[in-house]
């Protein structure tokens, strides 16, 4: 039923929820948190399947000579990994999960602006992440082609059979769900703010996802034409990346790469904003140079998209000195958010909960992926190391470190917020021990084995190559990863058999989703504080600390406790300073 | 909602100086044609926002000092739930499919859509029911 929303003015009655309820709740709902929910559910499945993966390719790697899988099986797991972490989970988790249950709160919203397109998104998620994975049921088994697709080896010569068309329709559906999400966002954030929460008061957070939005409309459109234009080489005899029919193999990474270079910071981007909200919280600091921050988001998101040749400088048909310097720019705004985020926590009271590790751990890998990421953007390096395994320790300390550290630290952030439950401290921090150990035992020595050679994509190596010893390190670290992510499942399942009511501001927070219950009423919120700063439930919490509103204050911290509680606002009188 | 133009202005603009370098330094035509529509992009909505930023008060949400009781009133219709996106979802990956499967699923997947659209248009005109 449609429901005429009231933004509340002082406090109003939960709004009770009518419709449905189960498997039909699912099914029907138009609710920004059931949907976020189910993002996060379905995404973390794709996670954990793709994590399976990444070890029957680590264990395959072991040692030399391995035949535990055969070599038509290792393409379709590291094609699929690959396709499973960055189309199903990276970001989706990031812009359809976390996004969708928590911008509309920050920004003091009922819902998303549009709940229909918003649930149309999840299904087009859902079936498209379902059509992909179902490539493995078909007779010739999945795409095997790699994440990226390259022709002419995606071709119908090359490529044969449904597999490698379930992965190209189910692109072009989750594509669709990436666009619809954008525009959602966009759309709330620019119309359905609070009052008094301008754009220069919007949490790092959302601003984050606001540029990541505007990237995805910018991006994907050119990935869905491009898989558009393959199934007709495919099918319909196109040729327009075939040389035999005078097309151009190359266009397609062209093509691919201007969707993709955006898509790595798409995948970057909402991280960047979680692990931001993260410190600022617990350092009990507002954010350091809040400003600053908006800018190097901006930069960062227009410079996104001229870069994206970089991944083709081994082609010999780009501009050598035009990619390079842009993508050498890129570290400038990257260097802004690094020195923000330590200003953020210097000299801050820090607390090291579950939720602030990984954001600090988050701080540490990110700065090798993106050092060597530096490093890559320099063609005569790139010219040395490039397919080979020093791309792949690169590109995982910068998505690994972002995706999975940064979204770890969200996911302990918010969980309170979704759900209602607190997550155990003490496995988080074993979690993050495990992960910040291991991640290091697996990558590290990628790099070296980049250094000396070994290629990307290959199922087996001789003991002759000297790879072995190495190998062998990183599949020991990708055990103690998984053992890390075992953590963090168990304590969803902990606090899901034996739940530890969260109240609603656990953290002391300083964002409007704050001064929701937990989880959320229907539509949101009962009240809500005057916004006056970029954090106005900490203002409200804290009128000792706050420069412009001064608030009669009965004890720290439990202000909006206290509301929700008693059902009275109890501001106290409105001072200017 | 001066800033909101702004921010799609400053992709506009930068779109366009990138887009003019590129083509003067590489005469690649593809990304040229990319970027120029990353500009477009800005500038399509950015000219919009910024027509109604000249046209209209500002909003409560534009305004630092607003307090929450000047906005409250009704400020959108929200569908609380609808089974039609899921139809409409599942319709449009049988459609999907059928371009690996063949056009026997495009048949029952085109049905799922048109009975969605439908619903949707009596959903709304009703006023709302799943």
């Amino acid at each position: 039923m449609t429901v005429l929303a009231e933004r509340p003015s002082g406090l109003a009655h939960p709004e009770a929820e009518h419709g449905p309820t189960g498997l039909l709740k699912w099914l029907t709902s138009t609710d920004h948190k059931v949907i976020g929910k189910s993002y996060t559910i379905t995404a973390i499945a794709f996670f954990l399947a793709a994590g399976i993966m990444a070890m029957l390719i680590r264990v395959q790697l072991a040692g030399p000579d391995s035949t535990i899988v055969s070599q038509h099986t290792y393409n379709e797991l590291f094609t699929m990994h690959g396709s499973l972490m960055l189309y199903l989970f990276a970001g989706p988790f990031a812009f359809g999960g976390i996004a969708n249950y928590i911008i509309p709160l920050q920004v003091g919203a009922p819902d998303m602006a549009f709940p229909r397109l918003n649930a149309l998104s999840y299904w087009l998620y859902l079936t498209g992440g379902l059509t992909m994975i179902g490539g493995f049921l078909t007779v010739g088994g999945a795409a095997d082609f790699g994440w990226v697709a390259y022709a002419p080896l995606s071709d119908a010569v090359n490529s044969p059979g449904a597999g490698p068309d379930m992965w190209i329709v189910a692109l072009v559906l989750t594509g669709f769900s990436a666009i619809f999400t954008g525009v959602n966002l966009v759309a709330t954030i620019f119309y359905l703010r609070a009052p008094g929460l301008t754009m220069f008061r919007l949490p790092i957070f959302t601003w984050n996802m606001l540029v990541t939005a505007i990237l995805i409309l910018v991006a994907f459109p050119v990935l869905t034409a491009a898989l558009v234009m393959l199934w007709c080489d495919r099918h319909l005899g196109a040729h327009i990346y075939t040389v035999s029919g005078g097309g151009v193999p190359v266009l397609w990474q062209n093509l691919f790469w201007f969707f993709g270079h955006p898509e790595v910071y798409i995948l970057a981007l909402p991280y960047f904003g979680m692990v931001t909200e993260v410190f600022a919280v617990f350092s009990r600091k507002p954010v350091f140079g809040y400003r600053g921050m908006i800018f190097a988001t901006i930069t960062i998101g227009a410079l996104s998209t001229a870069v994206w040749a970089h991944h083709m400088f081994t082609t010999g048909t780009v501009l050598l000195p035009f990619f390079s310097l842009m993508s050498y720019l890129i570290a400038v705004p990257t260097g802004i958010k690094f020195f923000n985020w330590i200003g953020t926590m210097w000299r801050g009271s820090l607390q090291f909960t579950s939720a602030m590790l990984f954001a600090v751990g988050f701080l540490i890998v990110f700065l090798f992926g993106g050092v060597t990421g530096v490093l890559l953007a320099s063609p005569p390096v790139d010219f040395y190391v490039h397919d080979t395994y020093f791309v792949i320790a690169h590109f995982h300390e910068v998505l690994f470190g972002s995706a999975v550290f940064g979204g770890f630290s969200g996911l302990y952030y918010w969980y309170p917020k979704m759900t209602g439950r607190m997550l155990r401290e003490g496995l988080g921090k074993a979690s993050f021990w495990f992960m910040f150990v291991g991640f290091w035992v697996t990558y590290l020595p990628q790099y070296l084995l980049g250094l000396r050679g070994m290629p990307r994509r290959i199922a087996e190596y001789s003991a002759s190559t000297g790879w072995a010893g190495l190998n062998l390190i990183s599949t020991v670290g990708a055990f103690i990863l998984f053992v890390a992510a075992a953590f963090t499942v168990l304590n969803l399942w902990v606090s899901w058999r034996s739940p530890e009511v969260a109240p609603a501001n656990p953290w002391d927070g300083h964002t409007l989703e704050w001064a929701a219950a937990s989880p959320p009423v229907h539509h949101n919120f009962t009240w809500l504080p005057p916004v006056r700063s970029e954090r106005p439930v900490w203002d409200f919490n804290h009128p000792e600390h706050t420069t412009q509103v001064h608030r009669r204050s009965e004890g720290a911290a439990t202000g909006v406790e206290r509301v929700l509680a008693t059902g009275h606002p109890d501001t106290g009188e409105e001072t200017e300073r | 909602m001066k800033i909101e133009a702004r921010i799609l202005f400053v992709m506009f603009v930068f779109g366009a100086i990138i887009s003019t370098i590129y083509w003067f330094t590489s005469y690649e035509d593809g990304g040229t044609v990319m970027l120029a529509a990353v500009s477009l992009l800005g500038l399509l909505p950015g000219s919009y926002y910024f027509w109604w930023s000249r046209r209209m008060q500002p909003r409560p949400e534009d305004l630092p000092d607003a307090n929450p009781q000047d906005s409250a009133a009704i400020i959108g219709a929200f569908p609380s739930s609808s089974i039609w996106p899921f139809v409409l979802g599942l319709g449009a990956a049988f459609v999907a499919i059928a371009l690996v499967f063949g056009v026997w699923t495009a048949v029952f997947g085109g049905t799922l859509i048109v009975s969605a659209v439908i619903g949707v248009i009596m959903e709304s005109r009703r006023g709302g029911a799943y």
